[in-house]
């Protein structure tokens, strides 16, 4: 399922101007019409038959791919500043360049699939059916953000949408994802799980242990290494001795995906939900690049060039990708296309400044789930005599 | 001699933070400064001259870790690969439990392998090389094997806004395992003292760092090759009327308690515990029948936390001599947090507070 321009959660916000939006909307329901499309490389597959390169889209999946992924780029880019501004404390990793990843996922699968993803979690949660006044609140640590503010940055969750957040331990979310696969065979429910991690977080131990788990159960859970080619400053070649990622599942497929294409994504992750509820666990390597920093105090540019950075954002930026085939395929002109992103900005500084209403979490916050309420756990003050309350 | 204490004292004067290390002005064992030449240091440089000399002594001594090539996230190991180069310093992959299992085996040929963990937050994943394979391959190979060489440096504690998995205090777990020790540095010099003597003791250590000090707490540190001893604790601060006992960053909100406990007539007397296991109670026991009460303080989690093992301890040593109950004022009973990091925290407000109850008990 594509993420629909109207039923898209992003949306529920409404804070698109209506002209647009209906100009759009009429653009894409009247004239939906449905494209085939090429990936823009063939997948490489490891031992199963890749899927084909031909992608099914429609108009109005091109445009919401578009929209949905300017409306992140610039989130991200917000978030910095924001934290620049010193408005977000704590850890922050920003996710652009990989857009297309998590866009490209969402599309192929719904929202009883389930999505587990370590730190870099901002975009895969509004995919999941986030909005970004949550993104921005529980990034400024306010009560009206997704964990109630009190995750941060690197926790970020969304039960409904199946998004299991949010892990700040490198490589621990993989074998929970699995525990969650099972659950999905268990109740025989048609549904997958997406476990994402890093290419840095491909090498502990944890991955195999979680794939061997899968594998042995045959669960239908789809391990996702988001290759962005670094771990902090850590470039893919220094840390594994293959980093074809893909095959590293040895007894596993796998598939190596162009994650900057969202096409190429999307087919990739409907093949591996089909291919993981008949045959169990399979691997998708989805090659990729973050544009910023491995977080806020990481400029980004000393492990890596200027000019491969800025070689991929002219030749493989996922947005790039998609306007091209906008325009090619006389979708949408050059001017709605650049009319979108400014109400995609406009949309995030609206959002910014009603998270900034957004009142900080009670105190009292500071006791609450850390058990179960009522259970009569005692937090101790320094006074030893007087504080010494029960935890609500 | 007074004159270095003068220097100490100027050098003092320099700290800006309310976190900035003004116990260090105590030094006592300045002397060595005299004829040696001396430094103004942060505490990270103070980790990276250590590790200069401990490879530069030892042909036999190894550096790796995450991005440990590339200098680490806070710097402690810069120069290192450039000047040993990269067959004694080097990256690993991201995997905390082989990163120390390698250290362990390394060890055990007679090496003296210096891990890094990048924060104490990620040294779960290896919790179980420490605890099963590095504490007991001495004894469990009838002292055939050890893995003494081993030295595991990751860097602990608050930095004000770390949030969930960039702050914690984990020391208590490891105190709970015979075998390992368990050493904190409070300021530069002693960190570089400190850490010379980790690496160079026939145990394995795991050896926290106060990364809230790594550039906030500066100092006078000589610039020769000396080690500062383990299992000693220093007496900080003279006092007559309570004893507090803490180590690493805690230390300077501790202080700053005492100087605010002196305005109102209280004498606190400071303990520095440098060394968590195996701990030096007589230093603890003498004071403390000196002064008859006990204030404990760290910034982990109140219940299981070290303090409750010196509280423990020192009431069956001294049980007769105290005139209050033992206080501790630590971290709370919760995961450590983001926005509520100030509630969290045993601040000086709080310490004072148990001061005076202790006192007026
Ligand atoms: C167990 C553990 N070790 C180390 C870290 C510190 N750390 C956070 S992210 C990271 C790099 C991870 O790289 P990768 O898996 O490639 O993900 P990316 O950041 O590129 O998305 C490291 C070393 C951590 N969070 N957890
Ligand atoms: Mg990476």
């Amino acid at each position: 399922m594509a993420l629909s321009r109207i039923t898209s959660p992003f949306r529920s916000t409404n804070l698109l101007i209506p002209s647009i939006l209906s100009s759009l909307r009429h653009r894409s329901i009247s004239n939906d019409t449905t494209l085939t499309i090429e990936t823009s490389i063939p997948f490489t597959a490891h031992n199963c038959d890749a899927p084909s390169r031909s992608v099914e889209t429609t108009t109005s999946e091109l445009m919401s791919f578009f929209r949905d992924m300017v409306l992140m780029r610039r989130m991200e880019i917000a978030a910095d500043s924001l934290y620049k501004a010193k408005l977000i404390r704590g850890f922050c990793h920003l996710y652009d360049g990989q857009e297309a990843v998590a866009v490209g996922m969402e599309a192929a699968i719904n929202s009883k699939d389930c999505v587990i993803t370590a730190y870099r979690d901002h975009c895969t949660f509004l995919c999941r059916g986030g909005t970004l006044i949550e993104v921005f609140s529980e990034l400024m640590g306010r009560k009206d953000g997704c964990s109630k503010g009190k995750g941060g940055s690197m926790h970020f969750y969304r039960k409904e949408g199946g998004f299991y957040g949010g892990h700040g331990i490198v490589g621990a979310q993989i074998p929970l994802g699995v525990g969650l696969a099972f659950g999905q065979k268990y109740s025989k429910d048609p549904n997958v799980t997406f476990s994402l991690y890093g290419d840095g977080a491909a090498n502990q131990g944890q991955l195999f242990e979680a794939l061997n788990i899968a594998a042995l159960w045959d669960l239908p859970a789809i391990l996702v290494c988001e290759n962005n080619h670094y771990g902090m400053g850590t470039a893919e070649w220094r840390s594994a001795k293959s980093p074809a990622y893909y095959k590293r599942g040895d007894y596993a497929p796998g598939l190596k995906v162009d994650g900057m294409d969202v096409l190429a994504v999307k087919q990739a992750c409907k093949f591996a939900k089909e291919h993981a509820l008949k045959n169990g666990p399979l691997i998708l390597e989805m090659d990729t690049y973050r544009y910023h920093g491995h977080s806020m105090s990481d400029p980004g540019s000393t492990y890596r060039t200027r000019d491969e950075i800025s070689g991929v954002r002219q030749e493989r930026d996922p947005i790039e990708r998609v306007r091209k085939l906008v325009l090619a395929h006389d979708i949408a002109t050059e001017k709605e296309l650049k009319d979108i992103e400014k109400e995609a900005r406009k949309e995030v500084d609206e959002a910014i400044a009603k998270a900034k209403e957004s009142q900080m979490p009670d105190p009292s916050d500071l006791y609450t789930n850390v058990y179960v309420k009522g259970l009569g756990v005692e937090a101790f003050g320094p006074d030893r005599k007087e504080v010494k309350a029960t935890l609500p | 001699m007074s004159s270095c204490v003068k220097r100490f004292g100027r050098s003092c004067a320099s700290l800006v933070s309310k976190r900035g290390l003004s116990t260090s002005c105590i030094q006592k064992d300045a002397a060595v400064v005299a004829e040696n030449g001396v430094k103004s240091l942060n505490l990270y440089s103070a980790i990276n001259q250590a590790l200069h000399i401990a490879l530069d002594t030892d042909p036999r001594a190894y550096v790796f870790g995450e991005d440990v090539g590339f200098g680490g996230v806070f710097r402690c190991t810069t120069g290192l690969a450039d000047r040993f180069g990269r067959s004694r310093v080097f990256n690993t992959p991201l995997c905390e439990q082989g990163i120390v299992g390698f250290g362990i085996g390394l060890a055990a040929m007679g090496n003296r392998a210096i891990a890094e963990i990048q924060f104490a937050d990620y040294i779960f994943p290896a919790f179980d090389q420490i605890v099963n394979e590095a504490a007991k391959f001495r004894y469990r190979s009838g002292n055939q094997f050890n893995c003494g060489g081993l030295t595991i440096r990751t860097p602990y504690g608050a930095v004000g806004h770390g949030g969930h998995y960039h702050s914690q205090s984990p020391e208590a777990f490891f105190c709970h395992v015979p075998g390992i020790k368990v050493v904190i540095p409070r300021s530069p010099k002693q960190a570089k003292g400190l850490l010379l003597s980790c690496i160079r003791d026939p145990n394995p250590i795991v050896f926290f760092e106060p990364k809230w000090l790594y550039r906030l707490a500066v100092e006078d540190v000589p610039e020769d090759d000396y080690m500062l001893p383990l299992s000693e604790a220093e007496v900080i601060r003279q006092g007559c009327d309570i004893t507090l006992v803490g180590w690493g960053a805690q230390l300077s909100i501790m202080e700053q308690a005492c100087l605010d406990a002196e305005k109102e007539g209280i004498s606190c007397e400071l303990i520095d515990l440098k060394t968590l296991i195996p701990w030096d109670k007589e230093t603890v026991e003498a004071s403390v029948k000196k002064t008859g009460r006990l204030l404990i303080s760290h910034e982990a989690p109140v219940t299981g936390g070290f303090g409750a093992e010196i509280s423990a301890s020192i009431i069956e040593r001294c049980f007769s001599r105290l005139e209050a109950p033992v206080a501790r004022v630590c971290g709370l009973d919760t995961p450590f947090p983001l926005v509520f990091e100030p509630f969290y925290m045993p601040t000086k407000n709080k310490i004072l507070d148990a001061i005076k109850s202790t006192v007026n008990y």
